[in-house]
């Protein structure tokens, strides 16, 4: 466990002594701000305008369901284009500078290097999410949320993080170059992001598969609070298979270097 | 300490070690010398378990590289060719992660940093980025890299290579140093290199073992030396008075049997009609004489391939003034074309 904190927190670390840290920060600080501001000046909107109605006795509307759930929903469309900026050097970089040999000739087991990584890029990825509590605490100052909800979407959020970090972590460990391995991951995320589109005009197994393949699909009860099995298990297993293949690529690496 | 058995290594149909053996002693330093491509950085590679050989095994210290890598990787300092550097990191803090991931307990890592800070020099710049370091001291941040765990085996792969003379005399000093505490592989293409700092000298050329001796001799061997190889059907000790009769002869020894007849390896100074001469001796003599081979060539052609590659090397430095122990050190090598596995 040491071994994996140790690769792990030089990772988190090179993210912020580099400019990608800062970039990816202030880019997602900019973007979610947007999303935040624009479903909260909806909400004020809509609400005024229920009241104006005379709705006075209907319930008040619920703040979680119109303006965190959408913010939140929103975001696995800023990570698509963050996640490859942040995991495309993750191991490409390693192998371009000669690295990699370090961390393959010390004493350390191939899935300490590969945790550690994920981790590390999993670590600044809290960060952003950090930057996304923030803007929701806001709330609190005004009204009463329910936070319950808030954490089980903030738990769904760091799995399909989690998940998108370990697919481009893989990707990385397939070329010596950071852009290649940044254009691979941002194709598949997409693909993976855009997978169930087909779902709403088709209904025959393909699409259902497709459906349950697609990455943010899988969010949506996360983002109601509600947490689900097959949600659960389609990103534990997404982050597996992800780890997975970055060890095999690892041995392959070594077989042919 | 170092053992390796039948080693090859193929990448795809290229082969680039083809069977090769050798053994290193406890405390020995052994150069590996050869021309650029001829398997060096593929043997080191191997050794410290960063390669799998296709065949054959090697261990270290007595572990099997294959086997338990763990133990083999916790007793090996490894410098490659290009520093392992991160070039973001400071380099007390580098110096600090590659401790951890030594598994150095992490109440020893201070200290362990400060003891090769000092080992190496390094200390005037442990607050800087790698990135910014000077070639020498990258170097040097490289071999600190490779000492911090206290291994028992250290492996070099060109730790000269890309520096000014007075930088290299330092690392040679280094290396020297480093003896007898260690037990040190390190590899070359420059002839004077190895003459200056190791016991035992490695002769590799495209991924076969030429030859393995103490420097002085392979000199000797290699320099204005001819050695024949005589399959010679006829009686022992006579065949070796003949054989010795001969002026240019300066050794005689018997090499191996063969199918009862005695394969004699001749030692003689250069002398363009030995095989001339000595075959007719053996002829008039009434022995047979099954087969000849000349020795000396090969690894003539060797010897040939390292000078002209130096020289051709210490001319493109434009006559570098030799510094004080020039005695010891010709001109340095630039290492032409030293760029990343160009071993491969």
């Amino acid at each position: 466990m040491r071994n994996i904190w140790t690769i792990a927190m030089r990772e988190f670390k090179v993210y912020f002594t580099s400019p990608i840290a800062y970039i990816v920060l202030a880019m997602f600080a900019v973007v979610f701000g947007y999303f935040f501001t624009s479903g909260l000046a909806f909400f004020m909107d809509y609400s005024a305008s229920v009241q104006a109605q005379g709705g006075a006795g209907a319930p008040p509307l619920n703040v979680n369901q119109f303006v965190i759930e959408p913010s939140l929903g929103n975001m696995s469309i800023v990570l698509l284009f963050l996640m490859p900026m942040i995991t495309m050097r993750l191991f490409a970089e390693e192998q371009r500078s000669g690295t990699i040999e370090l961390l393959l000739t010390s004493p350390l087991q191939d899935y300490h290097i590969i945790c550690g990584k994920w981790l590390g890029a999993l670590l600044l990825y809290g960060c952003l999410l950090l930057v996304a509590v923030l803007n929701i605490s806001v709330l609190f100052l005004y009204t009463t949320p329910d936070w319950k909800p808030l954490l089980v979407s903030l738990l769904g959020l760091l799995l399909m993080g989690g998940s998108m970090i370990a697919i481009g972590t893989f990707l990385s460990t397939l070329t010596r170059n950071q852009i290649v391995a940044g254009a691979l991951t941002f194709g598949v995320l997409l693909l993976l992001w855009v997978l169930n589109w087909i779902s709403s005009y088709e209904t025959s197994t393909f699409s259902r598969v497709c459906e349950y393949l697609a990455i943010s699909p899988h969010f949506e009860q996360f983002s109601k609070g509600v947490i689900e099995l097959k949600d659960l298990l389609y990103y534990l297993s997404a982050i597996s298979l992800g780890l997975f293949l970055s060890k095999r690529s690892l041995e392959a690496l070594r077989w042919k270097a | 300490m170092i053992q390796v058995e039948g080693v090859t290594k193929r990448y795809g149909p290229k082969t680039a070690v083809s069977n090769i053996s050798f053994e290193v002693e406890r405390g020995e330093i052994v150069g590996f010398l050869g021309p650029n491509g001829a398997g060096k950085t593929t043997t080191m590679r191997i050794l410290t378990g960063f390669l799998p050989p296709t065949l054959g095994t090697a261990s270290v210290a007595g572990f099997d590289v294959g086997k338990s890598p763990i133990e083999v990787k916790r007793r090996i300092g490894y410098l490659p060719e290009s520093p392992p550097l991160y070039p973001e990191m400071e380099v007390e803090d580098y110096l600090r992660f590659v401790a951890a991931i030594k598994r150095i307990p992490k109440k020893e890592i201070p200290r362990r940093v400060d003891a090769v800070l000092e080992r190496t020099a390094t200390g005037a710049v442990r607050d800087l980025l790698v990135g910014k370091l000077s070639k020498g001291y990258r170097q040097r941040v490289g071999l600190a890299q490779a000492l911090i765990h206290g291994p028992e085996v250290l492996v070099l792969d060109e730790p000269t290579s890309g520096l000014d003379p007075k930088q290299i005399i330092e690392v040679r000093g280094l290396i020297r140093s480093l003896a007898g505490e260690h037990t040190i592989l390190l590899s070359t293409h420059i002839l004077p290199e190895v003459a200056g700092t190791c016991g035992r000298v490695i002769i590799i050329n495209e991924g076969r073992i030429e030859a393995s001796d103490t420097p002085e001799n392979l000199t000797a061997q290699l320099q204005g030396a001819n050695s024949l190889l005589l399959d010679i059907d006829g009686p022992s000790e006579a065949v070796r008075e003949r054989l010795e009769l001969d002026l240019a002869v300066r050794k005689v020894i018997e090499h191996e049997a063969r199918n009862g007849r005695t394969v004699w390896r001749v030692e003689a100074d250069k002398d363009e009609n030995l095989t001339r001469r000595l075959a007719e001796a053996v002829v008039t003599s009434g022995w047979g004489l099954y087969g000849m081979q000349s020795l000396g060539l090969s690894l003539e052609d060797i010897f040939l391939k390292l000078t002209s590659d130096e020289s051709a090397a210490a001319q493109a430095e434009e006559e570098v003034p030799e510094p004080e122990a020039a005695e010891s050190d010709p001109p340095a090598d630039e290492g032409s074309g030293s760029g990343e596995g160009e071993d491969e």
